[in-house]
């Protein structure tokens, strides 16, 4: 409904997802209407440009903040001297220790996480499912909790460990599911069911790890950030270069696929293609962002929608969806820290906001049902 | 682990605890036969939830029943001192009905209603929600975080014959309910439409057969935790070895459910030793398998 022009040049040589989305100028009866549906749709990119930038200085804004204040107040002059290399005592440790790692893991995992998730959902064309819902980052969990407690393994080759068994997972669920038409229905339901497997696997070693700790299980069974340092950081930062670009690259086609494969198909989209970039690029993104906090539980689930209620339909939801996880677990990071009577880790708040979206959406749907 | 001879165990059953053979077979009762009890009592809701959703995939740990009843009985310990009486059942119940009307409402909108995929991602998306919620009831209140986890992860271990006496009024009427309901289930089962020609009263038997699942499964959680994958896995089996006749099936899942949970729990003792295993993760490694190899099975149309 929003894009009658696609339905209406069926034979005007068109050969890209380009052409699709920019040709309003060939209808010669209905002139009129293209002109008002042309203008409709500049309307809608210009002010969908507008929100995301207003929701990049959101995430800017919020980055400074979380760098400024804390248990203490530090003056956002000495922050930016900190962060130059100069030395402030006090300012320095507490900016360049604690701060700093933590908001930029935040925001690195929340990227990594939401562009998986939206990902996903786009191409599951399902908004409940979401990795994180379909089993491919307790894989990457899962492993890591094992290596920690029966072998010992510290660091970097837990990082390893655990983005080959994020992509194990991922591709197990895939072989499991294939069959008569690979179908994503099929496809989430076999995730549900490896993710009961994994979790049973995580709560078995966490069990028989001598005196486990219940922040560090946390950690890997709803996602955390505390503790944050380059070790995490900078693979979830390379992960982040590396698998991200290739999936934005996708983003035009993965819109396309939306319309069913033979519409992608007739607008030359190659489904099969485009499908295994962006699984295998999604998945990696969140294996790696896993094996740095855990799995931060609904990053991937929440962002893709709050972001395309915020920025409108029409037109990829990764990138609005990349910003608006950096935002969600950098203020559910903070408010976990700062804004609650406890001290919480991230996943447990992120977790928590998955329930009024759950009402929300039983309440609009219903209001709906009701006007319609 | 403690080997124990036959006199002993005859002993041991008969309430003596002159050696600790005998000792550790009176410890052991109540636990096999809360195992049996929670065991029939999941298999028999199990086969009542797949009957009024028409849905293969129906389980008190797939739709998040078990999480909503897990939470209510969190929050009333955390928040209103409670203790284990027949509050404890009932807060168990109550949460366990207020989480299936969530998740069938979540579940069932949009075209097409209450498809079991629907079902199934917003069981589980509540399930995540749920844990969340607990966890953040949890992480403060260090002096019950330890009862709490320890009952959180599905176990009969420690379970003493009072608290199984507890539950067991309850799980009796579950039973009952399932057993008078199992015809209305065979029509349920032909459709609305064709059940409502048949003289049934298409409504009240799933409201009945409801109510009947979400207590059998509330009481087994209060006791033993959210345990998963039994109600799942023990409709299916017996489907395969007597039929689709639900008036057979019933009694059958009640046998088998407890057969399953009694081998989970003997399982759990033996494998991981000198610890042990609690009842729910072996069912969750076991079951789940189950529910991949169902979910394959069926076309996808028929999900």
């Amino acid at each position: 409904m929003s894009t009658p022009e696609s339905g209406e040049e069926p034979s005007g040589g068109v050969k890209s997802g380009k052409a699709y989305s920019g040709g309003a100028h060939t209808g010669e009866v209905h002139s009129a209407v293209v002109r008002r549906v042309a203008a409709e749709r500049r309307g809608r990119m210009r002010r969908r440009r507008l929100r995301m930038a207003g929701l990049c200085v959101l995430l800017m804004a919020l980055f400074s903040l979380t760098l400024m204040s804390g248990r203490s107040f530090t003056p956002p002059g000495d922050v930016i001297r900190v962060i130059l290399g100069h030395e402030i005592p006090g300012a320095t440790f507490v900016v360049m220790r604690l701060r700093l790692p933590r908001a930029v893991l935040s925001v690195a995992a929340g990227f990594s996480f939401a562009l998986a998730g939206a990902a996903y959902q786009t191409l599951l064309r399902n908004a409940l499912a979401s990795p994180d819902i379909i089993g491919i980052s307790y894989g990457a969990s899962a492993a890591a909790v094992v290596g920690i407690v029966f072998f010992g393994l510290r660091g970097a080759s837990v990082s390893g460990l655990a983005v080959i068994a994020g992509i194990g997972a991922a591709l197990v669920i895939y072989l499991l599911s294939r069959g008569y038409g690979a179908a994503g229905t099929r496809l989430i339901l076999v995730g549900i069911g490896v993710s009961a497997i994994l979790e049973s696997v995580i709560a078995y070693t966490l069990s028989r790890a001598g005196e486990w700790n219940m922040r560090e299980a946390l950690r890997w069974l709803s996602g955390s950030v505390n503790a944050a340092d380059r070790h995490q950081i900078i693979p979830t930062a390379i992960g982040l270069l590396v698998l991200g670009a290739p999936l934005l690259g996708q983003a035009r086609n993965l819109e396309a696929l939306r319309l069913g494969d033979d519409a992608a198909a007739a607008l030359g989209v190659r489904a099969g293609r485009t499908r295994i970039i962006v699984m295998t690029a999604a998945t990696g993104l969140i294996a790696v962002a896993a094996a740095a906090t855990g799995p931060i539980s609904f990053a991937a689930f929440l962002s893709g929608p709050i972001a395309v209620r915020i920025t409108g339909r029409g037109g990829s939801p990764l990138v609005p969806a990349a910003i608006t996880g950096g935002l969600l677990v950098l203020a559910a990071d903070y408010c976990g820290q700062f804004l609650l009577p406890n001290r919480y880790p991230v996943g447990v708040v992120t977790g928590t906001l998955g329930a009024p979206y759950l009402l929300y959406l039983i309440v609009r749907v219903n209001r709906r049902g009701i006007s319609s | 682990m403690r080997r124990v001879s036959l006199p002993d165990i005859l002993a041991g059953l008969g309430g003596s605890t002159e050696n600790i053979g005998r000792a550790a077979v009176v410890k052991r009762v109540p636990r096999t036969f809360m195992a049996a009890l929670a065991g029939a009592a999941l298999g028999v809701s199990g086969v009542l939830m797949q009957g009024v959703t028409r849905n293969p995939l129906a389980d008190p740990g797939i739709l998040g029943v078990n999480s909503g009843a897990a939470f209510a009985v969190t929050l009333g310990i955390a928040y209103f001192d409670m203790a284990a009486s027949y509050t404890y059942v009932w807060t168990a119940i109550g949460g366990a009905a207020a989480a299936a009307i969530l998740v069938y409402m979540i579940g069932s909108l949009g075209a097409g209603g209450a498809a079991p995929l629907k079902l199934a991602l917003a069981g589980t998306a509540a399930s995540v929600c749920l844990s969340s919620l607990i966890t953040a009831v949890l992480l403060p209140r260090n002096d019950i975080a330890g009862a709490v986890r320890y009952w959180l992860i599905g176990g009969v271990g420690g379970v003493t014959l009072d608290r199984v006496a507890l539950v067991l009024p309850f799980i009796i009427a579950g039973f009952v309910i399932g057993f008078l309901g199992s015809g209305s289930l065979n029509s349920l089962a032909l459709g609305d439409e064709l059940g409502a020609s048949l003289g049934e009263n298409v409504p009240a038997a799933r409201i009945v057969c409801t109510i009947g699942a979400v207590m059998l499964c509330g009481a087994a959680t209060a006791v033993c935790g959210p345990i998963g994958f039994v109600g799942l896995a023990v409709p299916h089996a017996g489907r395969m070895l007597i039929g689709l006749d639900h008036r057979r099936l019933v009694p059958f899942a009640a046998f088998a459910g407890a057969l399953f949970l009694i081998i989970a729990d003997i399982l759990g003792r033996v494998v991981a030793r000198p610890g042990e295993l609690q009842v729910g993760i072996v069912t969750a490694f076991f079951g789940a398998p189950v529910f991949i190899w169902i979910v394959r099975k069926h076309k996808v149309r028929e999900l």
